[in-house]
């Protein structure tokens, strides 16, 4: 194991500025979206090679330290349920080993790289068709930065929510912060299967467990945001133990993509300040879709043997999201630059 | 099937998460004051001014 620690810093240079420059790419996705660019992570370790265990352990890991990182912030700002977090936990904690299982099994039957990645399309172009569908209606997608800064008290519960509350009425009922009352068998579901997808796939399951947790038990979106980061400090730290006892854990990969993507995070995250995100949405949505595309042609490569289709996959996989993350940047320094010359900002 | 399975105690996996949590607070707090440092001076070169920083 020591080897593994020194292994962090006895990579080829060229790979580990490959790392943390991905981990700052990954890192100002994440920071302004409030989502993405984990999800990036592992079928980007896929076709470079590695394992499917390596790369879903490494990926969950990589995680699990950004998610460390962003709930200490959260902590601060007071929005963190830890009464929800706690039965989050024991949901997650059973469909995460269910979802690592089945990547075990699958690898024992060689079909582990195959299926994540079949997976990783269907998912990443369902989130890819949504998001952009939703920017061009421009109801937007990911995280809503004004709900975000809304008191607990302004928020309304959406309906499906609230219809939920009414007919799922089995004990033990639990309130949670904002005066929402709910089964903690909702919970625990709405846990059990986002946490079978982070285990499955490898990432933190925000992209789906936010959403759920707002529509489906009705949590505000302040607590839902800051909860989440809280429960996959736990789902991810659970998750990557239980990779590391199978070898699945590579610090020489998560060393690096957590020191670029935390630089990145503080980046994203001050850009929301600046730039309104739903012009830049729609962008987000293309690279989910042109990331979708890449992992299949990646795997379509993989199974010809096709060394340059597996090569054309990663680079798409690694310049969609360069794309989008440097045209955060670029919007972000001209709609300061305007402010500072006196003209008014332009939104994307 | 692979069955489900309880985590037993491994020192030297603990040490590797423990590892990657103490980076993760490490990089917390490493940047907060990096951003400090020289966060109006990147502002400065990159906009002209400070009042974003």
């Amino acid at each position: 194991m020591l080897d593994s620690l020194l292994g962090a810093f006895t990579g080829s240079p060229e790979l580990l500025a490959l790392f943390v420059g991905f981990g700052l790419v990954v890192g100002i996705l994440f920071g302004f979206f409030g989502m993405g660019g984990s999800f990036l992570v592992t079928p980007a370790l896929l076709m470079m090679g590695y394992p499917a265990r390596v790369a879903v352990g490494s990926g969950m890991a990589f995680v699990f330290g950004t998610a460390v990182i962003a709930t200490l912030k959260h902590h601060d700002l007071g929005q963190v349920d830890y009464k929800l977090g706690a039965i989050m936990i024991a949901g997650t904690t059973l469909g995460i080993e269910a979802g690592r299982a089945s990547v075990f099994y699958l690898e024992d039957l060689g079909l582990a790289g195959g299926v994540i990645s079949v997976a990783y399309v269907l998912l990443l172009g369902g989130i890819g068709l949504m998001v952009t569908r939703e920017a061009l209606k421009g109801d937007g997608g990911g995280i809503d930065h004004s709900a975000a800064e809304k008191d607990l008290s302004e928020y309304e519960i959406p309906e499906t929510a609230k219809r939920i509350q009414r007919t799922v009425r089995i004990p033990p009922m639990v309130t949670l912060r904002g005066d929402v009352q709910v089964s903690a068998w909702v919970i625990t579901i709405v846990a059990f299967l986002t946490g079978l997808l982070s285990g499955f796939l490898g990432v933190g399951g925000g992209f789906i467990r936010m959403p759920a947790m707002i529509y489906a038990i009705g949590v505000p979106v302040p607590v839902a945001i800051g909860t989440d980061l809280f429960e996959i400090v736990f789902s991810g730290a659970i998750g990557s133990y239980l990779y590391g006892q199978g070898g699945g854990v590579d610090l020489g990969i998560v060393a690096p993509l957590l020191l670029g993507s935390a630089l990145g995070a503080r980046i994203g995250s001050a850009a929301t300040a600046v730039v309104d995100a739903d012009g830049i949405k729609i962008y987000f949505g293309g690279m989910l879709l042109v990331g979708a595309t890449a992992v299949g042609i990646g795997e379509v490569g993989s199974y010809l043997g096709s060394e340059l289709l597996e090569m054309v996959g990663l680079t798409l996989v690694i310049g969609a999201a360069v794309v989008v993350a440097a045209a955060i940047m670029y919007t972000t320094v001209m709609s300061m630059r305007a402010v500072r010359n006196g003209q008014p900002p332009t939104a994307d | 099937m692979a069955g489900l399975e309880i985590p037993t105690w491994d020192p030297a996996t603990a040490l590797l998460i423990g590892a990657i949590l103490l980076e993760a607070v490490v990089l917390y707090v490493g940047y907060g004051g990096l951003e400090r440092l020289v966060g109006p001076w990147v502002m400065r070169v990159l906009v002209g001014g400070d009042e974003y920083a």
